[in-house]
């Protein structure tokens, strides 16, 4: 009998694992056992990399893709998804990480970028990508370039939900704008975003993005994670919001049931009760401009 | 007729616009209360991990198990199918399931996210093929004699029925196409 053939690597599988994960929690995760704990708590997926950005705000130097002896570790923990970092613009670092199994790669801003001008092009990868951006332009450049899907960058490693939800309601408002204007307005919009044409028409016939849309970027407690669902994110990307608490295990645990019941306050009460201390937050005005993580990505 | 939809996490959207699509009305369910309003229920795709743990810490277990088993049809997608088998083949076990279907599932069997993959199958019963998305998907590895083979992949069965529980290792509901909900929401017609 001949085998059916089978079409890897499209859109839609790409897209598809990220629609698995809605309403699901994805943590950060340097070592097998907290792969472990964040698995055992709850986590749709986790985010192998070598620091979490708290760690790398106060170390700093050059922070690359994690060791692949713990990816591939990490990869053989858990029966859950393992995502994993790449720098900006670094596609063999990209390679290497679908060489080695993981089941979505992060372009991320939290790594020192590769390329100062160009993100990799992630059409020329079976594994599927997900990219951060501040706001509907940055998204959409993102998409077009093979992004599979998107969070909302926030700000990486400050306990700080602020630039989270600034980055969430850009993105949101944008795509209300999108809806209301005539086709003949939406060359100029496409040019003010510097986004595709056709992703821009797009957004304004569904008033959504193609892809699923994640926050990410100083979430920290349960709360701040509702907040985030209630604003309109299909779910959450948790840093060092878990591993630099008193009480990770408690805690993530927490996070995942808040983001299930994110508009039931009765719930989200009854889980936060108790959890030991939050990550130390950083204030957003306290770091100078070039240290902040979000502005990196073009 | 009220169908509802797991909502613990998962493709919980996809699978309410598939119901709409074929007849019926939808109905997001997080709570016992909203699943003893429901006349049928279906598990979606997702993490079966997650929803398995979600399931056990919201005391949503027993009561699905009563209601399954006391006639309430059911339709798992995928990481729902998973949670529905009588037996998991490791290596990775889900250990709180509602295990109403007689299959033995093996989860991850395709491999990584690169190995999964889009493919036209043929369901018994539907004239035109069927284009079936398996993501990470699972295998059934096994089924048991009451158990009907609707459709198969490579001789694996990915879509089976035994009386008013339906399972599908694959995603009708990422496809627009609604026959597969059509089916189910004619064997909970049949049922009420």
């Amino acid at each position: 009998m001949t085998e059916t053939t089978r079409e890897t690597g499209g859109l839609r599988v790409k897209r598809g694992l990220a629609e698995m994960l809605k309403g699901g929690v994805i943590m950060d995760v340097t070592t097998a056992e907290q792969a472990k704990i964040a698995e055992d708590a709850g986590a749709v997926a986790v985010m192998a990399l070598e620091r979490v950005p708290a760690d790398i705000r106060a170390e700093g130097g050059v922070v690359r893709m994690a060791d692949p002896e713990k990816i591939a570790e990490i990869v053989e923990s858990v029966s859950v998804p393992v995502m994993a970092k790449c720098r900006i613009g670094h596609f063999v670092e990209a390679q290497v990480l679908q060489s080695l199994g993981v089941d979505y790669i992060d372009e991320s801003e939290v790594l020192t970028p590769a390329d100062e001008s160009h993100h990799v092009n992630k059409w020329d990868f079976d594994v599927p990508f997900v990219c951060g951006a501040t706001n509907l332009g940055e998204a959409l450049r993102r998409i077009g370039e093979g992004a599979a899907m998107i969070r909302s960058k926030g700000e990486a490693g400050t306990g700080n939900v602020v630039e989270a939800v600034r980055h969430m309601r850009s993105i949101l408002s944008a795509m209300r704008k999108l809806q209301s204007l005539g086709d003949e307005e939406l060359m100029s919009e496409a040019k003010e975003h510097r986004a595709p044409f056709e992703l821009v028409r797009e957004v304004a016939r569904t008033g959504k993005l193609p892809v699923v849309l994640f926050t990410a970027g100083g979430i920290a407690t349960p709360a701040d994670a509702a907040l985030m669902m209630q604003l309109g994110a299909d779910g959450v990307f948790v840093g060092s919001g878990i591993f630099k608490s008193g009480d990770p295990a408690t805690r993530a645990r927490a996070i995942v049931e808040a983001t299930t019941h994110f508009e039931d306050a009765d719930i989200i009460a009854k889980v936060s009760r108790g959890l030991g201390d939050a990550m130390v937050g950083i204030n957003i005005g306290d770091i100078p401009e070039q240290e902040r993580l979000a502005t990196r990505g073009w | 007729m009220k169908v509802g939809v797991l909502g613990l996490q998962g493709d919980v959207r996809e699978h309410c616009t598939a119901l709409d699509g074929a007849g019926a009305t939808p109905v997001v369910v997080k709570t016992a209360d909203s699943l003893a309003s429901v006349d049928a229920l279906v598990m979606p795709g997702g993490e079966s991990t997650t929803i398995g743990k979600l399931l056990d810490r919201f005391e949503l277990l027993e009561p699905l198990r009563d209601r399954a088993e006391s006639g309430m049809p059911l339709y798992g997608t995928c990481a729902g199918a998973i949670l529905m088998s009588k037996e998991i083949a490791g290596p990775h076990d889900a250990p709180f399931r509602v295990p109403v279907l007689d299959v033995v599932t093996r989860r991850n069997a395709y491999g990584r996210q690169v190995d999964s993959f889009e493919t036209d199958i043929a369901v018994r019963g539907l004239d035109e093929a069927f284009r079936a998305v398996f993501i990470r998907a699972p295998v059934f590895e096994d089924v048991g004699d009451a158990v009907e083979i609707l459709a198969s992949v490579d001789d694996r069965a990915v879509l089976v029925r035994q009386g008013r529980f339906l399972a599908s290792t694959f995603h009708p509901e990422m496809t627009g196409d609604n026959r597969v909900h059509e089916l189910f929401v004619s064997i909970v017609r049949g049922a009420l």
